[in-house]
């Protein structure tokens, strides 16, 4: 059986490191290269890069950063943030990118979600969500709402709808982010994640709020997430891979022990 | 030196940077005449099998990968490269290379538990040695993202499974010719090394008796 993946975010800010909280403050922690090989050698199964400036000016910076990691880490990995056409796409996983995420565009445009799939194939095009809890009503009947830029502006969309959608538009693969957990430590939005994960038949990653390896857990076995992402839990030292991945493993989830 | 064949599918340079990890020289060439005269070919490929062969056929690289396979060089065929070197595909009822014979197959369920594509970290447990497969331990694991699998029709062909709905073959071998359905380039240190054994490889398959029997 496929193990389950244990994926850390880097947040990129011009080529530097940096990790925000609830997506307002943002502190400089160092070359994200040389993390990123890092935890490569520490046995992550998959990162993800984003791109938090995601200004036009900064674009050939972000590609140039692609490159360099793709030169260093021979394992997938993802970049998001300001991916708003299938020509951002394409140049990215050329520059080495595994997979692209687009969100906020995709809101804005969904048909950009089946060309980007048609351009670099399903495989390499995830649809990264974010979500807010609202309670339901009678236009969001999951009582989970999407939000875009960067989780201020709420759109009005049903988050288990949108993510059916961009199922059938392309995506192949869904990161489903609590705006409300991120950055809190509290653990994943778990009956979200699950409510997703059962509900589609492409991979689903769960994001936001890991604070603890028992958080991992649940979102594996609760959530039915197919990975998960963590950040500050690993950023800031408090655990290693190994650490995480063995408190898995000895709870039952299969996860990749040999690197 | 591994010569690349770059037919307009997919993943040629992260097959590149893991050669330069590896410190082993290696050139993309959609040239039909370097796959030929190549020492060693790297096959790879992300994609779909229509698109690819009708690329490679027009382009002269399906009777070049034939012509060097049956030359004797070493080709390592990588994803759909490890799939378009059999008979045909369910993938739009394609006619493939017909190197090793056996069919590229769909996986049929999607669940919960059985999401397609099949993207991750997955065990791949040999079968049968093979020089390629040499020091590849009970656990390990490599990263495959595909819907469609290979199944030759010959078991003598088949040198490593691993399980999604049920067990489906992620290494195949013909003589000089070793593929596997997972990438290599993006599995780690322990890809890593399946690539050098490449490098090293003669494109022969030590015969077990011979080899059991002293």
């Amino acid at each position: 059986m496929l193990s389950k993946r244990l994926i850390v975010c880097l947040d990129v800010r011009s080529g530097r490191l940096a990790k925000s909280v609830k997506f307002v403050d943002t502190k400089d922690i160092g070359n994200p290269v040389e993390k990123a090989r890092q935890y490569y050698e520490d046995g992550i199964d998959e990162l993800v890069f984003y791109d938090i400036t995601a200004s036009r000016e900064n674009r050939e910076i972000m590609l140039e950063f692609v490159e360099k990691v793709a030169a260093q880490i021979f394992i997938p990995f993802s970049v998001g943030g300001g991916v708003r056409s299938v020509e951002d796409a394409t140049r990215l996983r050329m520059a080495g990118a595994e997979k692209v995420n687009i969100n906020t565009a995709a809101v804005k445009r969904r048909e950009l979600i089946s060309e980007i799939a048609y351009a670099i194939g399903s495989q390499s095009t995830i649809l990264s969500m974010d979500v807010r809890r609202i309670g339901k009503t009678r236009d969001i009947p999951s009582g989970y709402e999407i939000v875009i830029n960067d989780g201020v502006t709420p759109t009005g969309i049903d988050a288990l709808q949108w993510a059916k959608s961009g199922e059938e538009t392309g995506a192949g693969e869904l990161v489903v982010n609590s705006i409300d957990m991120d950055g809190t430590r509290k653990g994943y939005e778990l009956k979200l994640t699950r409510m997703i994960a059962d509900a589609v038949g492409i991979p689903v990653i769960a994001s936001g709020g890991a604070g603890s390896p028992e958080h991992l857990y649940e979102a594996f076995a609760e959530g039915h997430a197919d990975g998960a992402i963590v950040a500050s839990i690993l950023h800031y030292g408090e655990y290693t891979c190994q650490q995480l991945k063995e408190y898995l493993y000895n709870r039952g989830i299969k996860m990749r022990m040999r690197y | 030196m591994f010569t690349i064949v770059n037919y307009d599918a997919g993943n040629i340079r992260s097959v590149q940077r893991a050669c330069s990890e590896i410190g082993v020289q290696s050139v993309a060439t959609g040239d039909p005449a370097a796959i030929i005269n190549a020492e060693r070919v790297v096959f790879p490929g992300v994609g779909a099998a229509p698109s690819a062969m009708d690329y490679m056929r027009r382009t002269g690289l399906d009777i070049a990968l034939r012509q060097a396979f049956q030359n004797g060089v070493p080709v390592l065929g990588i994803c759909l490269g490890a799939q378009i070197v059999l008979g045909s595909s369910e993938e739009g009822n394609q006619t493939c290379l017909g190197i090793v014979p056996g069919k590229v197959l769909r996986f049929r369920l999607r669940d919960r538990l059985h999401k397609i594509p099949h993207m991750g970290w997955n065990e791949v447990k040999v079968v049968q040695p093979h020089p390629l497969l040499e020091g590849i331990k009970e656990g390990d694991e490599f990263y495959f993202v595909h819907s469609f699998y290979p199944q030759p029709a010959e078991g003598a062909n088949i040198f490593a499974v691993s399980e999604y709905e049920s067990p489906f073959p992620s290494a195949l071998g013909c003589r000089n010719l070793f593929a596997t359905q997972f990438h290599p380039e993006k599995s780690g240190r322990l890809g890593l090394q399946l690539l050098e054994r490449f490098a090293r490889w003669d494109g022969v398959i030590p015969d077990k008796s011979v080899e059991e029997g002293g």
